[in-house]
């Protein structure tokens, strides 16, 4: 396992958010959590990203977190958070190279050729930052979190937090086809917050539906996404459409009730 | 000159032009004043000639040279604490006043001048002609210090709690700085007004000696917080994403700040002005990494201030114009007709 999470509470000043939760990655896995907003999704992926204290184990590419020298983590581990606001004036290019310092120069220059074109942002790059639409930002600080962690030897990790929150349909085909590529071809674990549960069912290997601070439920997308757990942890209505490209389609039918139904957690609470 | 494909300066020539400037406005610093000197002159005096005229060679060595070195380093100081706090505040209005490091020097300084006779008559017996240097580095230091340590107490530093302890500790002083003015004689308050407006007039190799060790560690241990730095201004997070070890980042600037900007006041009084501007031109010119905004601004905010303090003894000349007066007159002008131009910051 590339990511192992074992029995993790994570409290945000004195409330807990976070209650126990045991989750683990393989390589070349893209996992995506869903559930509801204040479901502790993003503090789960801040506690992996070393952002948050926590209580219980979390290993990373074999170690725990605690015992990794920053800099050597920093080359296996990308995380990429919901939102960066830049108010200086860096172009889009030396936002990349900021993930870059390691690597020499000549193929720094490459990576950066190489990555820009891939999320589409090349021709932004002697832009500025601050002048950039919030989708192009988002891509951008893809690239600087892929850059990041290219040509690691070993384990890598890749945390996203909605990195297609302000990409159009178009945008986040193509940055979750670049997603799923580096699982699949590269072998990198990922571990991906998404609140849109048709990109969910589209790219994820398996899905983790929190609620309320806990793991609720964990499986494919076929298992997960019924209307019956659609109903219980989000509170709406829901078809779902079986999709001859083999995964369903969650069409939403309107809200059924404020308060959701009490779901029992079934996840791994601990190993 | 060439632009880069973002529209910037190429570093290079720029780098080159500036040091050419810097070099002719240390010629011009170091050549004018109430005893003009030639060019040949300072040449005699540097090649250690004997035919050098006596007072031409005490002029120069002796006045010129500290006053320039101070001017330099004390402009080059101001500028680069400037931009290593807006780098770490992430906000380019940051500047060295804001963690109250100023404001805590010049009340130890003011206290010592309005106080000098009566309660801190010891003190002054103690450190003799350097009681108020003196004074004014332990206040800078120890208002960093306190800002320092409640911003820390959950262990980690919080770099808002930082600001807002900075705002704290700056309306004290100020209240203190007011007290004393208050209850200040009409010959205390004459000195004490030249101290706040800031002057090189008194540079003299005691004063280099004094900050000259605490300014260049600044400027020395500055270059390793570019990288950070910059990965600052994606936020504070990414800091520790991108391999660097938040705290100690922190608290580094922190101490680059106040070795600095305590420094820096103590010998030459409150100069403003420097650190919020150079590193804002610097940005505009050149971007905004670190490795490029750290060295430009420490360049020209020396260049600037010698310049500047070459202005203040001739416009009035034989009087002169306190540093801090002349910085504000020629730079606070400048600096809105640049933002009315540029718009965006």
């Amino acid at each position: 396992m590339v990511l192992d999470i074992r029995n993790v509470h994570v409290s945000l000043g004195s409330t807990p958010i976070v209650h126990g939760v045991g989750l683990s990655v393989a390589a070349g896995e893209l996992v995506m959590l869903l559930g509801p907003n204040g479901a502790g999704k993003s503090t789960l992926l801040k506690a992996v990203s070393g952002d948050a204290p926590t209580r219980g184990e979390i290993i990373v590419a074999g170690q725990s977190l605690a015992d990794w020298c920053p800099q050597a983590l920093s080359r296996h581990r990308g995380v990429m958070p919901q939102r960066v606001d830049i108010n200086f004036p860096l172009t889009a290019e030396e936002v990349v190279r900021l993930g870059l310092s390691a690597k020499s120069p000549g193929r720094a220059d490459e990576l950066v050729e190489h990555l820009l074109s891939e999320l589409e942002i090349s021709h932004l790059r002697h832009r500025l930052v601050p002048g950039l639409s919030g989708g192009e930002q988002q891509r951008l600080q893809l690239a600087r979190v892929l850059a990041q962690i290219a040509d690691t030897e070993g384990d890598r990790l890749l945390l996203l937090d909605e990195c297609t929150s302000a990409l159009d349909p178009a945008h986040q085909q193509v940055v979750l086809q670049r997603v799923q590529r580096l699982a699949r071809e590269q072998g990198v674990a990922v571990l991906a917050v998404v609140h849109d549960l048709n990109l969910a069912a589209q790219y994820a290997d398996r899905l983790v539906m929190m609620r309320a601070g806990r793991c609720v439920l964990e499986g494919s997308a076929r298992e997960v996404l019924t209307p019956e757990v659609l109903d219980a942890v989000y509170g709406f209505q829901a078809r779902i459409v079986e999709l001859p490209e083999g995964y369903p389609l969650v069409v939403p039918l309107g809200q059924t009730r404020a308060q959701t139904a009490p779901l029992k957690p079934v996840c791994r609470q601990a190993s | 000159m060439m632009l880069t494909p973002a529209g910037r300066l190429d570093a290079k020539p720029a780098l080159l032009t500036l040091g050419s400037v810097a070099l002719a406005v240390a010629l011009v610093s170091v050549s004018s004043g109430a005893y003009p000197l030639s060019v040949a002159d300072i040449l005699r005096v540097i090649a250690g000639k004997e035919a050098a005229d006596p007072v031409a060679s005490m002029v120069f060595l002796e006045v010129r040279m500290p006053r320039f070195l101070l001017g330099f380093l004390v402009g080059a100081v101001l500028a680069v604490c400037g931009a290593v706090l807006q780098g770490l505040f992430r906000n380019p209005l940051a500047d060295p006043g804001l963690i109250g490091v100023s404001a805590g020097a010049s009340l130890a300084a003011i206290a010592v001048i309005v106080l000098g006779n009566t309660w801190l008559g010891g003190w002054l017996a103690l450190t003799g002609d350097w009681a108020l240097p003196i004074a004014a580095f332990i206040g800078g230091s120890l208002t960093v210090l306190l800002a320092w340590r409640i911003a820390n107490r959950s262990g980690q530093t919080a770099v808002a709690t930082l600001l807002l302890a900075g705002i704290a500790i700056n309306a004290v002083a100020g209240a203190g700085t007011g007290l004393l003015t208050f209850y200040a004689s009409d010959e205390e308050l004459r000195s004490l007004t030249f101290w706040t407006m800031g002057s090189l007039g008194h540079a003299g190799w005691d004063d280099l000696v004094l900050g000259a060790p605490f300014m260049v560690l600044a400027l020395v241990l500055a270059p390793w917080l570019a990288r950070p730095l910059d990965a600052f201004l994606l936020g504070e997070s990414v800091v520790g994403h991108l391999g660097y070890r938040t705290d100690t980042v922190k608290k580094v600037a922190i101490v680059v700040v106040g070795l600095g900007v305590g420094a820096a006041v103590a010998v030459s009084g409150l100069i403003g002005f420097v650190g919020l501007v150079v590193p804002h031109l610097v940005r505009q010119a050149l971007g905004a990494s670190h490795r490029i905004v750290l060295p430009f601004s420490a360049l020209l905010g020396g260049t600037l201030l010698v310049a500047a303090d070459s202005l203040a003894r001739v416009v009035v000349a034989p009087a002169e114009l306190p540093i801090g007066l002349m910085m504000a007159l020629i730079g606070g002008p400048f600096f809105l007709a640049l933002l009315l131009r540029t718009r965006v910051m």
